[in-house]
């Protein structure tokens, strides 16, 4: 209980005083998240359409694989980010170990199978809609995908949103291949795991409710913007 | 479609970019977690990095990682402590100039209640026998750590055998394990370093410190520029020298805690045969 | 998508080939037991309105998606003339429209029969006065009455300046108003030497429209006539009866 009300006070005074770390911190977190959701959104929304309308030999284990995947152990994948980016693994040269790009990498094949299968889901109820209407007038692949890819753009919100969530709580992978450097690879979830391991649990509580209250911020502003968007496009 | 194909391939190298960071000049060191935990390197390291300009990335990893790390040439000199494993580290050509650093020791910390009556023993081999009786959980490591390692060589020692419903494995780093320890009202082995700092203390308190047995030296080990040509060697060694250097070592001895001294510094080369 | 063959054929006489838009050789069309299209062989003229009849359900659907390639015959094969092939366009008995606007719908069209798109607004002004839907070309296609949609899928299979329109019930549960707008669209189109097929229960309709009817029933052609002797002269009792009002088993 103590360290509850401690806790509440600690995120309480963080925020109201601005502290510049968690200012850093937070920035960074919103940096990699957004930037690692966009590329699984890049990869992920093609890649699903494309396992939604086409048929082709392979399809149905690929999107077993894809549903699977979405339960990647983060650590697992960290790992193996860990060595192909390690200096003597197949990309060191890169020097990317211990960079926020690493953890990018790590946060992007996390979140991608997620954006697949989710967006597969959702895009093979419209193409069961739309199919007869595009083939009769004659479009061509690219373009049934990008007509399924734009109509579902709303119902494909919700996809984003489970991504995001992944990622921006998300600390197993990004610990090992960011390796929680001060202002430079921590973020909220690794530094969370800092305080913990420090015994400052009433800090490492307070920023789990900071990151909780961005969390929610996040997800009512893109609600939001959907919702308006969605009025937009129709007004 | 190729123009589409551009912008998508545009787009991804944007978002794999990163900006900068700065064009400071920076080293990465390797380190063990308790250095990191007891706040040493936020107050050392900027004696360092405002007289020289080369930053110090830490990353914070048990020992055998951080070893493993350097192994890999992911890191551009290592802070550990488990002398054996240091030794193996330069022997196998991936570690050179290894320095003594400097030390504190371990101590073995409680409940303040005692169950195991291990508060007014004299010596460790007695204490070690008491806790193998069982009347509260002991809590090990079991991570491979310097502190794990050095905790196995003591019921070996003993010739205790750790089977039993008493021994708890963890798999975990100290901070964790001590959390754990708290929450299990149990006993486990710590740095005095990670104690010290640590916040989530409650009714647990240190019961056993004395003895030659739990001395704890700190290790200091630059990656060897031949086995990993990528490494950053000049200013790693202006590091190590530095550190090593009666400026870094005096800035050590003035690291404290509540008034309680974490780190005695001991450096100097050490020479393996 | 499974497109329709194009090559000259043999079975065929030289004449036909040279007349005929569509030849079907030999369709069968089955779904488990049941025989949809059976054995179908026929061909469609060049020019004019074709109209095809025949009860609920005696794979009229099936045929026209057969003849555009969206459904692939389990044998026999459909031949579009070369002036026609590619150049097609279907207008559904129930309009399928996207989730757009009137005008996204037009623009979507227009984009995927490849207009460039400066040209798409004045062209898509131009369909939305024929369809007789100023002024809604703000609202969600899927909100439009069911008369507008109707009209919308019209104009929306005109966007790609079709050669043949294959027609399914297009002005089936419209009132008198909107059937005879989508008559006049479809006159107007035919006089622009568009090939039409009209699947239609509507006589009045066929009287008005057809140049030529094929009545279908239980997945086999029974007659194929030009228009006044279709109509003035059935020959098989099953035609009569249909005319007549009966309903056929
Ligand atoms: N994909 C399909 N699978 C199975 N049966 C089908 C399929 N498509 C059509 N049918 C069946 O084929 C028969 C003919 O269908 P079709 O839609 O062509 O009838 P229709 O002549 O257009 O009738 P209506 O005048 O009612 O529109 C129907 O009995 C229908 O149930
Ligand atoms: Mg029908």
């Amino acid at each position: 209980m103590n360290t509850l009300t401690e806790a509440f006070l600690q995120s309480f005074q963080l925020i109201i005083t601005l502290d510049e770390t968690l200012v850093e911190v937070v920035l960074l977190s919103l940096s990699v998240t957004f930037k690692a959701v966009s590329l699984a959104c890049l990869i992920g929304f093609p890649l699903g359409t494309a396992l939604a309308v086409l048929k082709f030999p392979g399809q149905k284990t690929l999107v077993v694989l894809f549903n699977s995947f979405m339960g990647l152990p983060p650590v697992v994948v960290g790992l193996v980010v860990y060595l192909i980016l390690s200096a003597n693994g197949p990309l060191g040269p890169l020097g990317l170990l211990y960079t926020p790009t690493a953890m990018i990498i790590a946060q992007t094949i996390l979140v991608t199978p997620i954006i697949v299968a989710h967006s597969r889901q959702i895009i093979v109820l419209l193409a069961e809609e739309y199919d007869e209407t595009l083939r009769s007038m004659q479009a061509s692949r690219m373009d049934i995908m990008g007509t399924l890819l734009w109509d579902s753009r709303f119902s494909l919100f919700t996809t984003v949103l489970a991504g995001l969530g992944r990622a921006f709580s998300e600390v197993g992978a990004v610990m090992i291949v960011g390796g929680n450097i001060n202002h430079f690879t921590r973020i909220m979830t690794t530094a969370i795991a800092l305080q913990t391991a420090r015994g400052d649990l009433a800090l490492a509580l307070g920023l789990g409710i900071i990151l909780l209250v961005l969390t929610i911020s996040i997800n009512a502003l893109a609600y939001g913007l959907k919702t308006t968007w969605e009025k937009h496009s129709y007004a | 479609m190729t123009k589409i194909l551009t912008g998508w391939v545009g787009l991804v190298f944007l978002l794999l970019c990163t900006p900068v960071h700065s064009s400071d000049e920076y080293i990465l060191l390797q380190s063990t977690t308790s250095t990191q935990n007891s706040g040493l390197y936020e107050f050392l390291l900027p004696h360092f990095e405002d007289g020289h300009g080369v930053k110090v990335k830490v990353v914070a990893v048990g020992t055998g990682q951080a070893l493993y790390n350097g192994s890999r040439c992911n890191g551009d000199i290592v802070i550990v402590h488990s002398p054996a494993d240091e030794r193996e580290f330069v022997e196998a050509g991936y570690g050179i100039d290894p320095h003594n650093l400097m030390y504190n020791r371990f101590v073995i910390v409680g409940p303040s209640s005692d169950p195991a009556g291990i508060g007014k023993i004299e010596t460790l081999r007695e204490a070690f026998a008491k806790l193998s009786k069982g009347p509260a959980p002991f809590v090990s490591r079991g991570d491979d750590s310097g502190t794990h390692k050095k905790e196995l060589s003591l019921w070996n020692k003993y010739e205790i055998s750790t089977t039993g419903d008493w021994y708890y494995e963890v798999g975990s780093g100290m901070g964790a394990t001590l959390n754990i320890t708290v929450g299990l009202e149990g006993y486990t082995m710590t740095d005095l370093g990670t104690w010290l700092s640590f916040a989530n203390k409650t009714n647990h308190v240190i019961l056993y410190e004395n003895g030659s047995e739990l001395f704890n030296q700190y290790g200091i080990i630059m990656v060897n520029p031949d086995h990993c040509p990528n490494v950053n060697s000049e200013p790693a060694r202006e590091f190590l020298n530095w550190i090593v250097s009666p400026m870094g070592q005096q800035l050590i001895a003035q690291y404290k805690i509540d008034g309680e001294q974490l780190f005695y510094p001991n450096a100097s080369p050490k020479r393996y045969k | 998508m499974p497109k329709a063959k194009i090559l000259d054929l043999n079975d065929f006489s030289e004449q036909k080939k040279q007349q005929a838009s569509i030849i079907c050789s030999s369709l069968s069309f089955q779904r488990g037991e049941k025989e949809i299209l059976s054995d179908i062989s026929t061909t469609f003229p060049k020019t004019g309105i074709s109209v095809i009849m025949g009860p609920n359900g005696a794979g009229k659907s099936v045929l026209l998606r057969t003849i555009i390639g969206l459904l692939k015959p389990d044998s026999g094969y459909v031949i579009l003339n070369p002036e026609f092939a590619r150049k097609t366009a279907l207008v559904f008995q129930r309009p399928v429209l996207i989730r757009r606007t009137v005008y996204g719908n037009l623009h979507h069209a227009l984009g995927i029969a490849g207009v460039p798109r400066r040209q798409r607004r004045s062209r898509i002004e131009e369909l939305i006065a024929i369809g007789g839907l100023t002024g809604l070309e703000n609202l969600p296609a899927r909100s439009l009455s069911g008369g507008e949609q109707q009209r919308l899928q019209m104009v929306r299979a005109l966007s790609s300046n079709p050669k043949l329109i294959l027609l399914d019930e297009p002005s089936a549960s419209l009132d008198p108003q909107s059937t005879h707008a989508i008559e006049e669209i479809i006159k107007s189109t035919s006089d622009k030497n568009v090939k039409l097929v009209l699947v239609t229960h509507d006589i009045g309709q066929a009287k008005r429209l057809a140049d030529d009817v094929t009545f279908i029933h239980k997945g086999k052609i029974l007659e194929q006539n030009s228009s006044p002797d279709y109509f003035n002269s059935p020959s098989t009792p099953e035609v009569k009866s249909y005319l007549e009002g009966d309903l056929l088993v």
